[in-house]
């Protein structure tokens, strides 16, 4: 069994050897307050907190994330507050989830820890699926103590002895590190029986996914832990008061306990002076799609998103004009580029028809078609769809297949009409979140880029010129008559003379692109249009 | 297609899954960490063993089966040791893929979607690959088989079996 003497012993030992080795990488700051940042422009205008000790720690050695004050906020919270004064001090912070729907940590805990039960339990939810998200793997390959940490605080406030993490599978790396990570602290006793002599125990499970995204629905999950088919709940009961196997349950995302460690280490006033008065703290943005610096972002709450695309993200690749910023994946929603100076806090994106979601997004510049974005994740939804709902089921289906009809050409007026309506039903008619909010792609373009709808529709045309079947291809006087187009053509629809200007077929055209590929450089005739 | 499932040679990897089922047998919702270790083991659900896991935890087949249609990585076939994807995109298309893909299918006697008894090959469609260019492609594993004719087909097939 280890003792808190053992623990700060581990810490003075490991920290001159962490500093070493990060001196002679070169690529750290190690701060007068003892806080350790990585070095560079990108991460200057970053604060970091779920992510602080991302790429600075060795995650395969439980020292050095102690070395870094880990396990301390544990041993603290264990040794000299009552699991009341944690629950207090957990709805002060105002940390509200970091899964996408930010309900207030504190006050879901405390629901937890009021319903008197044999068994708790604790999860952790790290089924992150959306795709382009990659924040929660990042924390559960780079920092997995921290997650286990803050799922032990969690688990000692609300009563619970019993933690599950539930991994998709498509992370094995992650899977492994935290295999480690809980074999490593079991073996130091800062997890299993009599945690540093306290008397409180808590043991952590791994489960893995298998594959099916609804799983990150609270209830799917436990369904699915259960051994049963990942189909959400009827939600009579919060998962606080009959959760997993019917015991009081809290579930949590992998970033929302990254943040526990942190406030008890560094105090409530701290973390709230942090972002805003409704969302204190920080929420780790995943940068993807046609930005400059594409990676993951960490900023305080409030920041404008012009502040995280253009200051940090660099702005769009090659001096494309911006046209729009996506966040909350398949359930968020389509940001135009006159609405940049939104803040990034739950209530200004709810405001604007998008949401927070659980971190990802994805810029977009001229060449994207908003029809073709919302047809896109439309069909994510619907393999994803469970099933149980009718409208989300087949409601989502029969909105894919307009938006298919829009994007290749036949579309009709009323259309836009149909998609409203299935719109307003899938989002009143389902259960879970995946339902609610899997019209808000077609619902936000629609609201921003109605002209792109009715361009397609109407004119037959993708301003974007990205769909295939809208756009042609054409030959300008530049030609050379040099063929190679001509040679490449699969169809061969491109006629010409040799050395004479060459004209492509637009009735056999398939509009695969191989002539503007083939097309010298430097000459450049074929265009798009 | 039916595998054929072969209790002898698959010996010590039954030994595997009825130690990890004994081992575990009372960890409540064991039947998705039973599933995942079978698709481990067998790199798919044999029927066979899917009986078994049915027997020891005393779950219906049905209940497993709807379970084990829930999840995309579960599956009941086995994946060949050679995987070939046919291009399908419009390019390939019409340069013929849907002719080389029933030659395909011919040589080596299965559908789309199957594997071969011997376990060799398993046959995919796929969406464009964007070597539209080089059409028709294939895949097979990593290496591209461009601007193919039905005629090739055989000798590429042997290629494959050769090296085995």
């Amino acid at each position: 069994m280890i003792t808190i003497e053992e623990l700060k012993r581990i810490k003075e030992e490991q920290r001159p050897i962490l500093e070493k080795r990060l001196i002679e990488q070169g690529n750290v700051n190690i701060n007068e307050d003892g806080s350790i940042v990585l070095n560079g422009d990108y991460y200057k205008k970053q604060v970091r907190i779920a992510l602080k000790n991302c790429g600075i720690i060795d995650p395969n050695n439980i020292k050095e994330y102690i070395a870094v004050d880990g396990y301390f906020a544990l041993a603290n919270c264990l040794i000299n507050k009552k699991a009341k004064d944690i629950i207090e001090d957990m709805k002060a912070s105002g940390l509200r989830g970091r899964g996408g729907a930010g309900f207030p940590t504190g006050r879901k805990w405390e629901t937890a820890f009021l319903y008197d039960a044999d068994q708790k339990y604790m999860i952790c939810n790290a089924d992150e699926g959306d795709p382009g998200a990659f924040m929660d793997r990042s924390i559960l390959e780079n920092d997995p103590h921290s997650v286990l940490e803050g799922m032990a605080i969690g688990g000692y406030s609300i009563g619970a002895d019993k933690g599950f993490i539930y991994v998709r599978a498509e992370y094995p790396l992650a899977v492994r590190r935290l295999r480690a990570a809980i074999d490593q602290a079991k073996e130091l006793g800062l997890l299993g029986n009599n945690i540093l002599g306290t008397g409180f125990n808590f043991d952590i499970e791994l489960r893995l996914g298998s594959g099916a995204f609804v799983c990150g629905e609270g209830t799917a999950l436990i369904e699915s832990i259960e051994g049963k088919r990942g189909m959400p709940r009827t939600k009579i009961y919060r998962t606080a008061h009959k959760g997993l196997w019917e015991k009081p349950t809290i579930i949590n995302n992998v970033e929302t306990f990254a943040n526990v460690p942190v406030i008890f280490q560094k105090g409530v006033d701290w973390f709230r002076s942090i972002g805003t008065e409704k969302s204190p703290g920080t929420k780790v943005f995943a940068l993807v799609g046609k930005v400059e610096n594409a990676g993951l972002v960490e900023v305080p709450m409030g920041t404008t998103l012009r502040e995280i695309v253009f200051d940090i993200g660099g702005g769009t690749q090659n001096g494309k004009e911006f046209k729009s910023v996506q966040t909350g994946g398949p359930s968020g929603g389509c940001i135009p580029a006159n609405l940049i100076d939104t803040s990034v806090d739950f209530e200004s994106l709810d405001k604007i028809g998008s949401i927070m979601g659980s971190g990802g997004m994805v810029v977009m510049d001229e060449n994207t078609c908003m029809v073709d974005i919302a047809r896109y994740f439309l069909d994510f939804t619907v393999d994803e769809s469970c099933g149980k709902c009718v409208p989300c089921r087949e409601g989502t289906k029969r909105m894919l297949e307009t938006l298919d009809k829009i994007v290749s050409g036949k579309g009709e007026e009323e259309d836009i009409e149909k998609l409203e309506s299935l719109s307003e039903t899938i989002t009143l008619g389902s259960l879970c979140g995946l339902g609610q909010t899997a019209a808000n792609p077609v619902i936000t373009t629609l609201k921003y880029f109605r002209d792109e709808y009715e361009a397609h529709i109407q004119d037959k045309k993708c301003p974007a010129g990205a769909c295939v079947d809208l756009v042609e291809y054409f030959i300008t006087d530049k030609c050379i008559g040099c063929g190679a187009c001509a040679r490449a053509c699969p169809v061969d629809c491109i006629s010409g003379a040799k050395k004479e200007l060459h004209v492509i077929d637009q009735d056999r055209c398939i509009k695969c692109g191989a002539c503007m590929e083939a097309c010298p450089p430097k000459i450049s005739a074929v265009i798009k249009r | 297609m039916e595998f054929v499932f072969d209790r002898e040679k698959n010996k010590e990897k039954i030994e595997e899954l009825e130690f990890f089922i004994a081992e575990n047998k009372d960890m409540p919702g064991i039947l998705m960490p039973a599933l995942q270790e079978t698709q481990r083991i067998f790199g798919y659900l044999p029927l066979e063993m899917l009986q078994v896991i049915s027997r020891r935890l005393s779950i219906p087949m049905s209940e497993i089966y709807g379970v084990a249609t829930f999840y995309s990585q579960f599956s009941f076939i086995p994946k060949g040791e050679n995987i070939i994807s046919v291009c399908l995109g419009t390019a390939c298309y019409v340069k013929g893929a849907q002719k080389i893909l029933e030659e395909i299918e011919d040589q080596l006697n299965i559908k789309a979607g199957n594997t071969t008894p011997d376990l060799l090959f398993s046959i995919d469609s796929t969406r464009c690959i964007g070597d539209c260019s080089l059409a028709p492609v294939i895949l097979i594993n990593e290496d591209v088989y461009p601007r193919l004719k039905t005629d090739d087909i055989k000798g590429i097939l042997d290629k494959y079996r050769k090296e085995v």
